[in-house]
């Protein structure tokens, strides 16, 4: 190696997403290829780009790999239970209304032990951005089967395929009250920062899928070669399909990935409906939640 | 002295709410002490309903009724169900037309009211507990008049003062003329 | 501090320990509760449900005891004093958030109406039988503060006392009623707001690039922020640095932890709460809590007529344990007679101390009602030797 190389003066600018990152901490422990911090770097882009006050932003995670975002974001950021995280931006939301509150957790903490909390709180329509990436199985554990492994994929403890249908999130968010409802994959990183800003800009339950490869547990049990492999495999077998019927957007295993935006729509948020029901029933009597 | 006092009948009766008074003529506005207890759960939904009530002068540790020396009883599942725990010389209230006094303890003093009619009388069937509350006044002067009229006023809802007042007054009334001896208790039994 | 009028119901009131529990936590300036329904604590939710929209709170029926249990502690992190409200099973639901909250050191208050168990066990009739699993349910170390309500006057002040300690010890506080007491109308004095006395957060006051959320500064217990002020907290319930920051080393769970656990310990004097009646110069020494602290009178009362040197010492905050008081009545008395509607729990800690310097008494009860005072009379006349 030439030795003037190193003398060489680099200009490689400074990375404009570091100043939403809790720089002290790095570096992180998700694994080379991992798809959780492209994530957060789009996430970071959509804070950038957006004129939101982050003073008034706060992130929060449950347990696993993607648990640990909230340990990650320069913002106030809490890092709850296993399943959890939503119930406890519930709290925050509901004591502190001008917080935009973003859940920002995976898919066994969302879905499965967390499951009943996602779908009461697409029906409160509480207002939250729930950011769920999706890697289709769980990795903080060792690569256990989780609610969205799709059919036939290996997995720790299904050794020999799994047998279980997945959720097809979309569709559980949409019928559950979601207003926004959107999938990308870890490939679409400017779709993805674009998504996280709308969402973040509508009120209500707002809830983007991010499929996301995990090439340590994932990929590498399923023989589907590295982090870059998926990325492959995600360009080329994604269609955007913004407003597609979320009932036909189930994944199965290396199949077609339908992306997009595909529920958009306006409903009260758990907040506006009482404060609106609250007036009407109790009039003077009611004091205004404001929180 | 401490007294205990039982009421039981079917719900909707206002069993509950006789209690409340009892309690909160007592310990608002009689400057006593009150306990009450009541049956919950799906036992308590049933036909026989209670409430117990312990009032006393001195401050209560022990809070559940053993042996009640006064008892108010509304419906004739009750009077079989709770009239056994009365205590030998207490006080036995009844509804006149609603308990059959079958087998009626020679231990105990009864009085009866027919509280049922006089509250039709009223134009509420409703109020009959209320009517049982002047009743129960009069007959066992365990709390002040002044104190259950309060506690009657504060006790029912908004709007119904007048005939809730009314519906206490004829009962105690009534108490009143029976210890003076014109009237008599009637013993209904039924074959 | 002295509480909001606004939501202080001064008066005379006659209601039962939920109700009055409800009111308590109103004064104390509770405004955010979450909660599920579970007999026999719901009167409790209830009321706040109906109290709340004109005071100004938000109460939240959530889909289970978990999501209660780490909903309330959302709240306190965005501003508010918050509570939630069970039975049971529900109790033991919540068990996990127990330990979150006493890692984050979120100052909140856990209601147990405590029924006859295990599992669905009795559902309406009381028992005593949680208050090991207050103390010890969630894994790990760490400590806590329950109190043993034993009226519904109890149940209003009392929860006023426990918001206030899990404000000031930044602790999540167990306020262990029981059904009998949850189900027991009494009157209940509400005091004018400006004679209760209220504790309000310690919130951070110094420069805002010097703050460290778990920086005690010397002391045992930090000051809290809240989410929205600015100061980028991260909270964690991993082990975690004076940042907040995980660090997943033993150097760093060998400071944490043992400042959890003493910043109770050391203050366990000044958080003490009971009562003693002729303790001074008895023989056997009673000691209750919670609704049998009342069952018990009768037959202390009855063993003092009969000549015996009898003290009741009736344990208000039971957790953390009058360990020293304990020991000290141990080197006086000549026995201890423990009435517990359980099969013994309280019983151990008051054996612990007393350390075999004296008999201890256990009368148990299975739960579903309250003692018969005969019983806990029979455990005196069998001590006195």
């Amino acid at each position: 190696m030439p030795e003037e190389l190193y003398e060489i003066e680099t200009d490689v600018p400074s990375n404009t997403v570091e100043e939403f990152l809790r720089m002290d901490r790095m570096p992180h422990i998700w694994c080379p290829g991992c798809g959780i911090g492209t994530t957060v770097n789009c996430f970071a882009h959509a804070l950038e780009t957006s004129d939101l006050n982050l003073e008034k932003v706060a992130v929060v995670s449950g347990i696993g790999c993607t648990g640990r975002v909230a340990g990650y974001v320069n913002l106030d950021s809490f890092h709850t239970t296993h399943g959890r995280a939503i119930p406890f931006a519930t709290g925050l939301k509901l004591a502190n209304p001008e917080l935009k509150v973003v859940v920002y957790s995976g898919d066994g903490d969302l879905t499965a032990i967390g499951g009943n909390h996602f779908i009461h709180a697409c029906r409160r329509n509480l207002d939250m951005t729930v950011i769920l990436i999706n890697n289709f199985i769980y990795g903080m554990t060792g690569g256990q089967v989780a609610p969205t492994t799709p059919m036939t994929a290996t997995a720790s403890t299904t050794p020999y395929g799994n047998f279980e249908q997945p959720f097809n999130l979309p569709y559980l968010a949409e019928s559950c009250g979601a207003v926004y409802v959107a999938r990308w994959t870890a490939f679409h990183v400017r779709h993805i920062s674009k998504a996280i800003k709308e969402a973040m800009a509508k009120k209500g339950f707002s809830f983007i899928e991010i499929l996301a490869p995990c090439p340590t547990l994932y990929s590498r049990r399923n023989k589907l070669g590295d982090g870059l492999d998926q990325m492959v495999y995600y360009q080329e077998n994604s269609e955007i399909k913004h407003g597609a019927d979320t009932k036909t957007v189930g994944i199965d295993f290396q199949s077609k990935i339908i992306v997009g935006k595909f529920v958009d729509v306006e409903r009260p948020t758990y907040l506006d409906a009482m404060n609106d029901y609250y007036q009407k029933r109790l009039g003077d009597k009611y004091i205004p939640y404001k929180g | 002295m401490r007294t205990e006092i039982k009421i039981g009948g079917f719900g909707g009766q206002g069993v509950i709410l006789s209690g409340y008074i009892i309690g909160r003529a007592a310990s608002i506005y009689d400057n006593k002490f009150a306990t009450m207890i009541q049956a919950f759960g799906p036992e308590a939904r049933g036909s026989a309903t209670s409430s117990q009530i312990i009032v006393s002068p001195e401050a209560i540790a022990y809070p559940y009724i053993t042996s009640p020396e006064i008892m108010i009883v509304m419906s004739q599942e009750a009077y079989t169900k709770f009239t056994p725990e009365l205590a030998s010389g207490g006080t036995l209230i009844t509804e006149e037309e609603l308990v059959s006094t079958h087998n009626l303890r020679k231990d105990v003093k009864h009085y009866s009211i027919p509280a049922t009619r006089i509250a039709e009388e009223l134009g509420k069937r409703m109020v009959l507990n209320i009517v049982m509350m002047g009743f129960t006044t009069a007959v066992t002067k365990l709390v002040s008049v002044d104190a259950m009229r309060k506690a009657v006023l504060a006790s029912v809802p908004k709007g119904t003062e007048e005939l809730n007042t009314n519906a206490f007054n004829r009962g105690y009334e009534y108490g009143v003329k029976l210890l003076e001896g014109k009237i008599e208790t009637k013993e209904l039994v039924e074959a | 501090m002295k509480a909001d009028p606004k939501g202080v119901l001064t008066g005379a009131h006659f209601i039962d320990g939920d109700h009055a529990c409800c009111e308590g936590a109103i004064a104390a300036g509770c405004r955010f509760v979450a909660g599920y329904p579970i007999t026999p604590s719901t009167e409790v939710v209830e009321r706040i449900a109906e109290r709340f929209p004109l005071i100004g709170g938000i109460f939240i029926q959530m889909e289970d005891e978990i999501a209660s249990s780490i909903a309330i502690q959302g709240a306190v992190w965005g501003g508010k004093k918050a509570m939630t409200v069970t039975s049971g099973p529900g109790f033991s639901l919540m068990m996990e958030h127990i330990g979150y909250a006493a890692m984050t050191e979120t100052p909140c208050v856990f209601v147990d109406v405590q029924r006859a168990g295990p599992s669905t066990g009795l559902p309406t009739q009381p028992a005593q039988g949680d208050m090991m699993q207050a103390r010890w349910g969630s894994h790990g170390d760490y400590s806590i503060i329950a109190l043993s309500p034993n009226s519904p006057q109890e149940c209003f002040d009392l929860t006023i006392k426990a918001f206030n300690l899990a404000e000031r010890y930044r602790v999540p506080v167990m306020f262990m009623m029981d059904e009998c007491v949850g189900h027991m109308t009494e009157r209940v004095i509400i005091p004018p707001a400006d004679q209760i006395n209220v504790f309000e957060r310690d919130f951070y006051k110094g420069p805002k690039e010097e703050f460290l959320p778990y920086h005690t500064n010397g002391k045992l217990i930090p000051p809290m922020v809240k989410a929205g002020d600015g100061y980028n907290i991260h909270v964690t319930g991993l082990t975690h640095d004076e940042r907040g920051y995980p660090n997943i080393t033993v150097a760093t769970q060998e400071k944490l932890i043992p400042r959890l656990i003493n910043k109770i310990k050391m203050n366990a004097d000044t958080i003490a709460d009971y009562r003693e009646d002729q303790v001074e110069g008895a023989d056997i020494v009673v000691v209750t809590y919670g609704i049998t602290s009342r069952t018990a009178i009768p037959a202390i009362e009855q063993a003092r007529k009969e000549g015996l040197k009898v003290g009741h010492l009736r344990l208000i905050v039971v957790w953390p344990f009058p360990e020293k008081l304990i020991r000290e009545i141990a080197s006086e008395a000549s026995a201890f007679v423990v009435p517990e509607l359980n099969q013994g729990q309280i019983v151990y800690e008051v054996e612990r101390c007393a350390a075999g310097k004296v008999p201890v008494e256990l009368v148990p009860h299975v739960g579903g009602t309250v003692h018969n005072p005969k019983d806990i009379y029979n455990a005196i006349m069998k001590m006195k030797g």
